[in-house]
């Protein structure tokens, strides 16, 4: 905050800090900002939900992202996505029950050039089958 | 920072250049650097260290063809053909080291001449050759020449009158003439202008702006610095994706740098111009592409759009004039500055200018990055610049503009790329995704994916938008699942033009193209879907209804 000023227009920027310190933001958080920076909690709250980027939930130890873009689309990441929801027992977007592992969908990370492209715990990896997938989803069940 | 100042930077670098025989340059854009291109590059300066060649390893920004990565490219002195070596890992570095002098690696060869003989490279003119986080190297290649040309010896009036003159048009998409945008801008009243550099490349499919933004971020500062000083703005905002977080760290890396150059900040060059960019992050909504919801979005609310008028040039951040350009026009700008206007306009078709970057994409042997002259036949740039499709499939259609645009069929190939003509098949150039789809594919299926794309990435604000996209998605499923029916069809062509024509902005007035042209020039596959229950491609699964049908049969 301080290094925007408490600029009550960088509200993104302050919430992107906050996410990318403590994984996800709660309501302590959400508040806490929306007073320092003298901005209405309903405002901050509503871009909170607004953007798909922030969640209000906290991650799972390790995260795969599915990338959900055309170029990825035509390659099958729908039978990726279906693949990784039938062996965590979970549906995009949420998290195994006990933690280990969240899966998310994005919307295009810009490296369609190799789709379909996952994203394991950040990590780019593209051209990615099923067999290579699942792979990675039992090593974190594993752990 | 004078002019003479920054040419002996570049003597300098050339200099510094000439002291090693080889140049060997690493891509280490997304794409290869996810193919261990870093590894790679550690492994190369490691064998160029230990050999006794005077060898330049550099990083380097994407060098176009990422489906052949992780590229490598070796420039001699003495040799003029540079080498581009294809599926490079780090155990190749040393055999590409040894190699130097003499007969190039065998097996690494790339045969790629086809792919680069009818591309035109301008916006890209420098991505390959330059390392993105040092400004030296941006500046021996003629960098930041055009912002100082344009403060010492040009009016504002003059540079608006030269991009006019270079017929420059909006590379986001809409295709807005971008001289007569800075114009407005410059005109409109108020000493507080900002410039805007739209980053937000939503459009899923299309990574040219990270491209740009990754390999050459001297060159969207420079062109935003040149539009600020011909509109009189002090403050430019470049507002980026959070997906991009590499594009994010260059673009700071490259501000600070230019910031200590003294091309950016108070009385730029010895004159009174001063000029300065923060960046903005995005947090994932397609709509910020918008300008109206970029505009609430770096203001730090929720990024839903307003009605335009009052457009940004009179009243857009905070309501002072705003000018807003995509990535790439900013990236145009300075080539233009340099070369003039005339150069530029010689390039292209009748109304549509200069030269576009398309990230080609899908089922097509050469994914990566091409530019091209406008005018160009989508069939030159699928069969040979793309290579055609791979795997023995035939070609269906591709489809351009994202979200907002629509599939082209194989028949309208011969078609010259340009504004006007995709617009005339019921698509949009839009930033410049050209993803190719094969007999695989089905275009009820892509039609629908596309619906649920803008469904979701709605913003709720207009009713059409809102539940239009919706209602379409529910229609467009119920065919894809074999229980449509022909009055759902018609339906669906119903609310495409209620959704078209009375949506607030841009997504929602264009989010029914992807069905428009896909009921225009594949009709019969939706047919099949109602009629016969069955789907061309095996893509949905009908499963259901065929059971259903044979039950019928059965009672």
């Amino acid at each position: 905050m301080r290094k925007n000023g408490f600029a009550r227009h960088a509200l993104i920027e302050t919430l992107h800090t906050v996410q990318s310190s403590f994984g996800y933001l709660d309501d302590d958080s959400i508040r806490f900002v929306a007073q320092s920076l003298h901005v209405p909690l309903s405002q901050a709250y509503g871009v909170a939900t607004f953007y798909h980027y922030f969640t209000l939930k906290p991650p799972g130890k390790h995260t795969i992202t599915v990338c959900a873009g055309t170029a990825c689309y035509i390659k099958g990441a729908d039978k990726l996505i279906a693949a990784a929801e039938r062996r965590l027992c979970i549906k995009q977007g949420q998290t195994t029950p006990d933690g280990q592992v969240s899966l998310m969908v994005a919307r295009c990370v810009g490296a369609c050039s190799r789709a379909p492209v996952a994203l394991c715990d950040g990590q780019v990896a593209g051209e990615v089958t099923e067999e290579q997938m699942l792979e990675q989803l039992e090593r974190w069940k594993a752990e | 920072m004078t002019i003479e100042e920054l040419e002996q930077i570049a003597k300098n670098v050339k200099q510094e250049n000439e002291k090693y025989d080889y140049e060997i340059n690493v891509c280490m854009d997304l794409a290869c650097a996810s193919q261990g291109a870093d590894k790679l590059k550690d492994a190369l300066v490691k064998a160029a260290e230990a050999g006794a060649k005077k060898v330049l390893v550099r990083r380097t920004g994407c060098m176009g063809p990422c489906s052949h990565g992780p590229l490598v490219r070796v420039d001699t002195r003495v040799d003029p053909e540079p080498r581009l070596y294809r599926r490079v890992n780090a155990s190749h570095a040393d055999a590409i080291v040894t190699s130097l002098g003499g007969a190039p690696v065998p097996d690494l060869r790339s045969n790629l001449d086809e792919h680069f003989d009818k591309q035109v490279r301008v916006v890209l003119e420098n991505a390959g050759y330059i390392d993105p986080e040092k400004i030296d190297d941006y500046i021996a290649r003629d960098g930041y020449k055009a912002l100082l040309t344009v403060l010492t010896e040009m009016t504002p009036n003059g540079v608006v009158h030269r991009i006019t003159e270079s017929g420059l048009r909006g590379r986001g998409g809409g295709g807005y003439p971008t001289g007569l945008k800075w114009g407005t801008v410059a005109k409109a009243a108020g000493d507080l202008k900002y410039v805007v550099c739209n980053g937000d490349e939503g459009d899923p499919g299309a990574f040219m702006d990270r491209s740009v933004m990754e390999g050459d971020p001297h060159r969207v500062i420079e062109g935003m610095a040149i539009a600020a000083y011909a509109v009189g703005a002090s403050k430019g905002f470049i507002y980026v994706r959070a997906e991009y977080p590499v594009a994010v760290s260059r673009l700071t890396t490259a501000l600070r740098e230019a910031r200590r150059h003294g091309l950016l900040g108070n009385n730029i060059c010895n004159t009174p111009f001063n000029f300065d960019v923060e960046i903005r992050l995005g947090a994932g909504a397609f709509v910020c592409g918008e300008e109206t919801a970029l505009i609430a979005s770096i203001e730090g609310r929720r990024g839903t759009p307003k009605p335009r008028p009052p457009y940004p040039a009179s009243s857009g951040l905070w309501g002072k004039p705003t000018l807003i350009n995509n990535v790439e026009t900013y990236a145009n700008i300075a080539p233009i500055v340099r070369n003039g206007g005339k150069w530029f306009f010689n390039m292209g078709s009748e109304r549509s200018k200069g030269t576009k970057v398309f990230a080609l994409t899908g089922k097509i042997a050469n994914t990566g990055l091409v530019e091209v002259p406008m005018g160009i036949k989508l069939r030159e740039i699928i069969e040979e610049i793309g290579g055609g499709v791979p795997d023995g499939h035939t070609f269906k259609a591709v489809q351009t503009g994202g979200p907002s645009g629509g599939c082209i069929p194989a028949d309208m190939l011969d078609v010259g790329v340009s504004y006007d003509a995709l617009l005339k098949m019921g698509s949009i150039m839009g930033s410049g995704g050209m993803i190719v789809m094969d007999d695989t594919s089905c275009m009820v299926n892509v039609a629908r994916f596309f619906i649920e794309f803008c469904m979701t990435e709605s913003c709720g604000k207009c009713i059409p938008c809102r539940a239009g996209t919706a209602q379409m998605f529910t229609l467009l499923s119920r065919i894809c699942d074999g229980t449509g029916t022909m009055d759902d069809l018609a339906l669906l062509e119903d609310l495409c033009s209620t959704v078209k024509e009375t949506s607030l902005c841009g997504l929602g007035q264009t989010a029914p193209n992807p069905v428009l042209s896909t009921l225009k020039y594949f009709r019969n596959e939706y047919i099949e879907h109602i009629v016969h229950k069955r789907c061309p491609a095996g893509v949905c699964n009908m499963q259901a209804a065929q059971s259903e049908i044979q039950s019928e049969v059965m009672a």
